[in-house]
């Protein structure tokens, strides 16, 4: 018992460890630090936020709600630049939403945008007041991230789930035909 | 042919009825105010198991699905420790859930539980939902989210679900202490004026 007890901990450590040397494996460089530097983030209110969730145009919105802590947020991002790539032809633009702590905009944020290389419009939302806000998004979200929401003039779909790519695709093919 | 058609149709009917009430089960999936709350028997980090039953005082509880990994119940930590200081005495003791699944997240897993416990200082269970069967009966979907649970002669019956306040980031600027307000009607023996709320936070890891 007590080795499978040490043993335990040394798993757990070491998948720590593994973790740890993940992130220092790639050291931000000086060009990334100045593109760090560069950000100038868009922070809103709900209420600066709201009409993004409602415009009126020929586009089709993709507004994924996420945060740079939030695991299947961060695996999922990967479809949403897809997306935001292969449909921009097709009046498909992708709006991320995060909804990280303002006191991480600088160390986690930023740096993760540039790391990753973000290319979809990304807005921030600082608004502490979820249980008003979080129904005027949509009235069965329960507040639980990752969740999108696709819409164009006409319809709209809220999801309050994690994605692959092939069914975002499905979902947003939806809006397309 | 026409036979063929027919049936098709009618499988169409079928397959979409019953899609329909897939979508419906999930979204009406979980406790609403007013609901009996099913016991639960669940391993608390001492190891031994713990159940509504084994309070035998309790006026109700502060139920509160949370977990190690999430900064939004990080934020929330102190703040249950404080609910369950404030109202264990009083009748409403805290129970803390940790329902993620722990191959998806280690961080939560019984050991992490254990040692965030004693790092914080919890006076409160906080169990392990093993399996995951307690939390989907409850509708939870994220942590941390909140139930509290009057004790009646019909059961423990909901009359809170959702946030503990209106300000994760800064526990100073709260306006809205819903948890307590919830509680502290029930201590009086009135009717909970806000009932549920919304609250972000962190999916639950299945």
């Amino acid at each position: 018992m007590k080795l499978y007890l040490v043993l335990l901990i040394v798993c757990f450590s070491a998948c720590k460890q593994k973790d740890v040397a993940k992130v220092k494996a790639e050291p931000i460089t000086k060009t990334e630090e100045s593109k760090i530097e560069a950000i100038d983030l868009t922070v809103y209110n709900f209420n600066e936020l709201e009409p993004l969730l409602n415009i009126k145009d020929d586009k089709i919105y993709v507004i994924n709600f996420w945060a740079t802590w939030c695991a299947p947020c961060i695996k999922e991002l990967p479809y949403f630049e897809t997306l935001n790539k292969e449909y921009k032809s097709k009046n498909v633009e992708v709006i991320l939403v995060s909804l990280d702590f303002p006191k991480q905009y600088d160390t986690k944020l930023k740096p993760f945008i540039v790391k990753h290389k973000l290319e979809s419009k990304i807005v921030v939302l600082d608004d502490v007041d979820s249980n008003t806000w979080i129904p005027k998004v949509d009235k069965d979200w329960s507040g639980a991230i990752p969740t999108t929401i696709i819409y164009n003039k006409n319809k709209r779909a809220f999801y309050e789930k994690s994605f692959d790519l092939e069914e975002l695709k499905i979902e947003l093919n939806k809006f397309l035909n | 042919m026409k036979k063929v058609v027919k049936l098709m149709l009618l499988v169409a009917v079928v397959f979409g009825a019953w899609s329909f009430t897939t979508t419906d089960k999930l979204m009406d999936n979980g406790y609403k105010i007013g609901d009996v709350v099913a016991d639960f028997k669940l391993e608390n980090i001492d190891g031994k198991m713990v159940s509504m039953a084994d309070f035998k005082e309790a006026k109700g509880f502060i139920i509160t699905f949370t977990c190690n990994t999430c900064p939004y119940a990080v934020a929330y930590e102190d703040r249950v420790e404080a609910l369950n200081k404030m109202y264990a005495s009083k009748g409403y003791p805290v129970i803390a859930i940790m329902p993620n699944n722990v191959e998806v997240k280690p961080g939560d897993n019984m050991e992490a539980m254990q040692e965030r416990a004693k790092e914080k200082g919890f006076t409160f269970p906080y169990l392990m939902d093993k399996g995951q069967l307690v939390y989907p009966k409850f509708g939870a979907t994220k942590t941390p989210h909140m139930y509290v649970v009057e004790k009646t002669k019909k059961g423990n019956v909901v009359k809170y679900i959702g946030a503990i306040d209106d300000n994760y980031q800064d526990a100073d600027a709260v306006k809205n202490k819903y948890v307590e307000a919830a509680v502290n009607a029930l201590l009086k023996g009135q009717e909970v004026e806000v009932k549920e709320t919304k609250a972000i936070g962190c999916s639950i890891k299945v």
